[in-house]
């Protein structure tokens, strides 16, 4: 049973520092997402956090998903967030856009 | 000064002679010659291998070929690191020219992007130099500048222009004398061991005293054992364009002159040979 309480303390523990705050933001005529801040893996690369703004949102399999840092730059897929938010966050959460048509080129 | 702008061009044309063997596996009608090529170190891997696939696609039948993709001893090769950056990492042990296989099947999904076309190369490399001013100047530069003046840039890196590339580029390595340097360097710093692909965090190129920072004092934030201790076996390379710099060198000189096209200093660290 101390066993157990310990594990998920451990686990408890390793999630909070290892998973960083993002805000998502819908760009033009894009779906918003109802919940917009997510607790994102450190690790979770923008595709995989692509992929899963895809499912959430019930796009087609052929309808593309671009996203932006800052309204600047695409990050390369498989950038970790983790990353981004050592860079690019601000005020404790990394905020991204996204969208279905290529916004800042 | 003159021989600062002698380093771009050495940089521009460092090339490494490769060797590109077709992998066993593949189908052939006839038997494949391995294909000899130069490599420029600052390209990527499929920007400059028209001439291999065009090689190997004639003993093979169309049904056989499917994504072209390089692997080296294992290693599946990811074309969106810059060639030198590939060859420092996993190759710098190797005997030249470096032993490249290719494959035309069984595309290793898990460790690469896929790469189509030259226009999938040319969004990475210009998201590379926008998350680059991103760092160096709050996006400010990249964003003045016209949509011919990213086109240039990209032409100048896809058709070996130095003097066309660096006519652009160099407004994106310009800072105001008091600031001293860029708001923050663009370095990522490559390892073979490790699970994370390369460090990357904000740094910059002087102290709150402003006092000049150091490529030393960069991998004693960032990676401390890169940086060995008094009396100690050094254990560990740090690499940049095939050369080990002076930990003393100022980061923002490096980031200024030994930066690749994509505005980055790729910094790779790599165990010292053992023989």
């Amino acid at each position: 049973m101390l066993c157990i309480v310990l594990w998920m303390l451990y686990r408890v523990n390793v999630s909070v520092l290892s998973t960083v705050d993002v805000l998502l933001k819908a760009v033009g005529d894009t779906p918003i997402m109802k919940t917009k801040k997510w607790s994102v893996d450190r690790g979770r690369t923008v595709q995989s956090l692509s992929q899963f703004i895809a499912r959430f949102l019930k796009f087609d399999a052929n309808e593309q998903l671009f996203i932006y840092v800052n309204q600047s730059f695409a990050p390369s897929p498989d950038q970790e967030v983790g990353i981004l938010f050592d860079c690019f966050g601000s005020d404790g959460k990394l905020v991204l856009n996204y969208c279905k048509s290529q916004a800042w080129g | 000064m003159a021989d600062d702008k002698d380093v771009l061009r050495d940089v521009w044309y460092g090339r490494i002679p490769a060797c590109f063997t077709l992998h066993q596996d593949e189908v052939t009608e006839r038997e494949a010659e391995p294909y000899y090529l130069l490599l420029p170190r600052v390209s990527y891997l499929t920007l400059v291998t028209d001439k291999v696939k065009k090689h190997f696609l004639k003993v093979m039948r169309a049904e056989d070929v499917e994504e072209m993709w390089f692997e080296y001893e294992g290693t599946p090769l990811k074309w969106h690191y810059p060639i030198g950056v590939l060859f420092d990492l996993h190759g710098s042990n190797s005997i030249l020219p470096w032993s490249i296989t290719v494959h035309f099947k069984n595309f290793p999904e898990r460790d690469l992007l896929h790469c189509l076309s030259n226009s999938v190369i040319e969004a990475h490399f210009m998201s590379s130099i926008k998350e680059a001013d991103a760092l160096k100047h709050k996006s400010q530069v990249v964003n003045d500048m016209q949509k011919k003046d990213h086109k240039q840039l990209w032409m100048g890196l896809q058709n070996d222009k130095f003097d066309q590339f660096w006519a652009i580029n160099r407004k994106l390595m310009e800072y105001s004398t008091e600031d001293g340097g860029f708001r923050y360097i663009p370095f990522r710093i490559y390892q073979t061991t490790g699970e994370r692909p390369f460090i990357q965090k904000l740094f910059r190129p002087l102290s709150a005293e402003g006092a000049v920072h150091t490529l030393g004092d960069l991998l004693r934030e960032m990676y401390p054992a890169a940086v060995p201790q008094e009396g100690e076996e050094k254990r560990l390379l740090v690499v940049i364009h095939g050369i080990e710099p002076l930990l003393e060198t100022p980061v923002q000189w490096l980031s200024e002159h030994l930066s690749h096209p994509d505005n980055f200093l790729h910094i790779c660290v790599v165990p010292t040979p053992s023989d």
